[in-house]
């Protein structure tokens, strides 16, 4: 990644020289430079959060306890998907955001590049308050990434308190990088860069920043509430000072229906890009796209308590949320049959981003398709809090979001870096990825459909074949991850065929006019805009 | 759009991150303002099966004669909580309007003194706002010496609208040990 700097020196000479070595990286207020660190500091985090689904899963290769005790167990449940979620998923859409939507819209760098730093360099110390909770007494969080309370009030260690303090910083960082991304479509634009001339990665990702302003200050009211009421007595969510418990799930959800929202909507954004480079015809139905995604951002705020349908709502209520969370498969369903349309008839290849967004195509609409079965009420009633659950919300997170922002590196890699990646390397991290992910994930849906609940240590005997299928396939995805290391470590070492301006035959976009690899500065004179 | 020259782009920017942080600064609000709203919400509806905190006037309530509600009384300890708690009486039949007593007996077993507080909760919840309570030991605070033990009156009715198809409801009373909040509430009044 050195050599960015290089390029940077003859092509803006009037510049000021950019520091050299770790300050280039704590200073920097270049969006290629932050993107570049959200996307590793994702990757790291993703080997990290990944390397606790290890430990589960050896856990659970057999029933009985033999690797870990329970409450070691718990942490690593908790963790893993806390890390998941705000460490890797979020931060790798927002080192796409950061490189890419300046190059998109033909703006020089963000709209506040100085915060946009700050937003980024808060992130490690979030996590390492959180990892560091682990191998304090008492041991980190371990209540489920949702904290329900009182599991996370009246029955949690006192490393409570970090966990709360790290929730804080993870949601100011995605706020300031969100204000960025909204200031920086808004304001910075190039002439003639009109709202319906926008890629739909830049769309997507203006409408999942306003979704993350407006619910992670909610995130950050609720953890609030369970820090007061641990540790300075109020009764938010304490039944015997008048508080309610169930309201946390109220609360809380109301911020994390919107939250799986802010992790699938840029990876539309992805997908988009990619198959109609592929397909080497124009998106279908564009203007259907951006209104499909606006609309699946407003239904998200009406759908929260289909995750409390056991809570004992009226009737009424469970109605209308079910309702509710069938109406999205409307606007989704337009997206696949678009993606579905642009590939109709078009000149198909079968390059390894395309592979990746293909995967994600068929994948995620499995993973929606549980989706809507959950929605049932009657049938979610038999299927709450087992491993079907745990199936559905990872063929949507891992074959949704993971693949599509390992599509998308694939994608703008050479154009980062100036070579192509190994693609025989590339294949084979694609199709290990794609069958493991499947012998990991699949059988969950037969074990929580008869019965095995999920954030458990030990299981009944009847389930220990399925289990042990589901470990091997994750170990399998453990170790695939491994040669997407290997690709990109050589990628940052600049080893490759040199790549056309283009890259690849058919992508249309501004990032794709400007030289690769990208200068360190581009677009300090606005293009022009057909 | 970059038309403008760089100061007025900057002060662009200025004014859409204030107008972004006070959205950020109105849901951090509007998390908190969650907490009543929910209280008011589940008031109107009836539907957490919450009962009244205050105490219910009983004023010339025509007693419907024609229908007979089965009430139920479950009585609960949270854990932790070492006190003896149970309802003299499982179930009572009254006629809507007509004004009942039921009273509970708690025994404070421990060795210590302990400031009990009992939360009721109706099921049906949609039958919880018909249940007026003109006397009930869980709108405060009931403390108990070690050893001593206490009869606590609970007086009601059921309002003569409770919808027709509700025949029986079941309260359920949870008792919580609030000693160490009571104290803090004692030192700081």
């Amino acid at each position: 990644m050195s050599t960015v700097t290089d390029h940077a020196h003859h092509e803006d000479d009037h510049h000021h020289h950019a520091p050299s070595g770790i300050k280039r990286w704590l200073f920097t207020t270049n969006h290629k430079d932050i993107g570049t660190l959200y996307l590793w500091f994702a990757f790291i985090m993703f080997l990290t959060g990944g390397a606790m689904a290890m430990v589960i899963r050896a856990e659970l290769f057999q029933p009985g306890l033999q690797i870990v005790d329970p409450h070691f167990f718990n942490q690593m449940t908790t963790v893993h998907g806390l890390i998941m979620v705000f460490g890797a998923v979020m931060p790798a859409f927002t080192g796409l955001a950061n490189w890419l939507v300046p190059m998109m819209i033909g703006a020089p760098d963000m709209a506040l590049p100085r915060m946009n730093n700050w937003s980024f360099w808060i992130l490690p110390f979030a996590f390492t308050i959180l990892l560091a909770s682990l191998f304090m007494e008492g041991g980190g969080p371990a209540f489920g990434w949702t904290f329900y309370a009182p599991l996370s009030t009246t029955y949690s260690g006192d490393t409570t308190a970090l966990f709360v303090f790290s929730v804080h910083i993870m949601g100011i960082s995605s706020i300031m990088g969100a204000i960025n991304v909204i200031v920086t479509i808004f304001n910075m634009r190039a002439p003639g860069m009109t709202w319906m001339k926008m890629p739909l990665f830049v769309w997507t990702w203006l409408i999942t920043a306003f979704l993350l302003i407006a619910v992670m200050p909610v995130l950050a009211g609720v953890v609030t509430m369970v820090l007061t009421d641990k540790f300075f007595g109020t009764s938010f969510f304490d039944a015997a000072g008048g508080g309610d418990p169930v309201m946390f799930q109220h609360i809380f959800w109301f911020f994390g229906h919107p939250e799986v929202y802010i992790m699938i909507l840029p990876a539309f954004g992805i997908i988009s890009a990619i198959v109609p480079t592929f397909s080497r015809k124009k998106l279908f139905g564009y203007a259907s796209m951006v209104y499909a995604t606006t609309s699946i951002a407003l239904l998200s705020f009406i759908v929260w308590a289909h995750h409390m349908f056991t809570t004992g709502m009226p009737v009424a209520a469970e109605l209308f949320f079910m309702l509710a969370t069938m109406l999205i498969s409307v606007p989704t369903g337009v997206k696949v049959f678009n993606w579905v349309a642009t590939m109709w008839r078009g000149s198909l290849t079968f390059e390894v981003p395309m592979l990746f967004a293909l995967a994600f195509i068929v994948l995620f609409t499995i993973g929606g398709l549980s989706g809507l079965m959950l929605a049932i009420v009657p049938v979610d009633f038999q299927y709450h809090d087992t491993y079907f659950v745990v199936a559905h919300f990872h063929y949507v997170l891992v074959t949704g979001a993971i693949f599509s922002i390992m599509a998308a590196v694939y994608y703008w890699l050479p154009k980062w870096t100036g070579k192509m990646f190994d693609i025989t390397l590339a294949k084979w991290h694609f199709w290990c990825s794609l069958i493991s992910v499947n012998v990991l994930f699949f059988p969950m849906h037969f074990i929580g459909l008869a019965g095995m609940p999920r954030r458990i240590p030990d299981y009944a005997l009847q389930f220990a074949d399925f289990n042990k299928w589901i470990s091997i396939g994750g170990f399998a995805f453990g170790l695939s991850q491994l040669l997407f290391l290997w690709l990109l470590i050589k990628a940052c070492r600049k080893e490759g065929e040199p790549v056309s301006d283009q890259v690849w035959e058919g992508a249309e976009g501004l990032e794709w006019e400007i030289p690769s690899p990208a200068p360190y500065h581009t677009f300090e004179t606005p293009p022009v805009i057909k | 759009m970059q038309n403008n020259s760089k100061s007025e782009l900057n002060k662009d920017n200025g004014k859409m991150v204030i107008k972004l942080v006070a959205i950020v600064i109105g849901m951090f609000g509007f998390g908190f303002a969650l907490v009543p709203l929910y209280d008011v919400f589940c008031d109107l509806t009836g539907i957490n099966g919450k009962t009244s905190n205050t105490a219910a006037v009983y004023e010339s309530v025509e007693v419907d004669e024609s229908r007979t509600i089965t009430v139920e009384f479950i009585t609960r300890t949270n854990t932790g909580m070492p006190w003896e708690f149970r309802a003299q009486t499982r179930r009572v039949d009254v006629h809507p309007g007509q004004m009942s007593q039921v009273d509970f007996l708690v025994k404070n077993p421990a060795g210590r003194d302990i400031v009990g507080q009992a939360v009721p909760s109706v099921s049906p919840g949609t039958a919880a706002i018909y249940l007026n309570k003109t006397e009930c030991f869980c709108f405060n605070h009931q403390p108990l010496a070690a050893g001593e033990e206490a009869l606590m009156p609970m007086k009601f009715y059921v309002d003569p609208q409770l919808p027709k198809d509700i025949k029986f409801f079941t309260v359920q009373y949870t008792l919580y040990d609030v000693t160490s909040s009571a104290e803090v509430a004692m030192n700081q009044g």
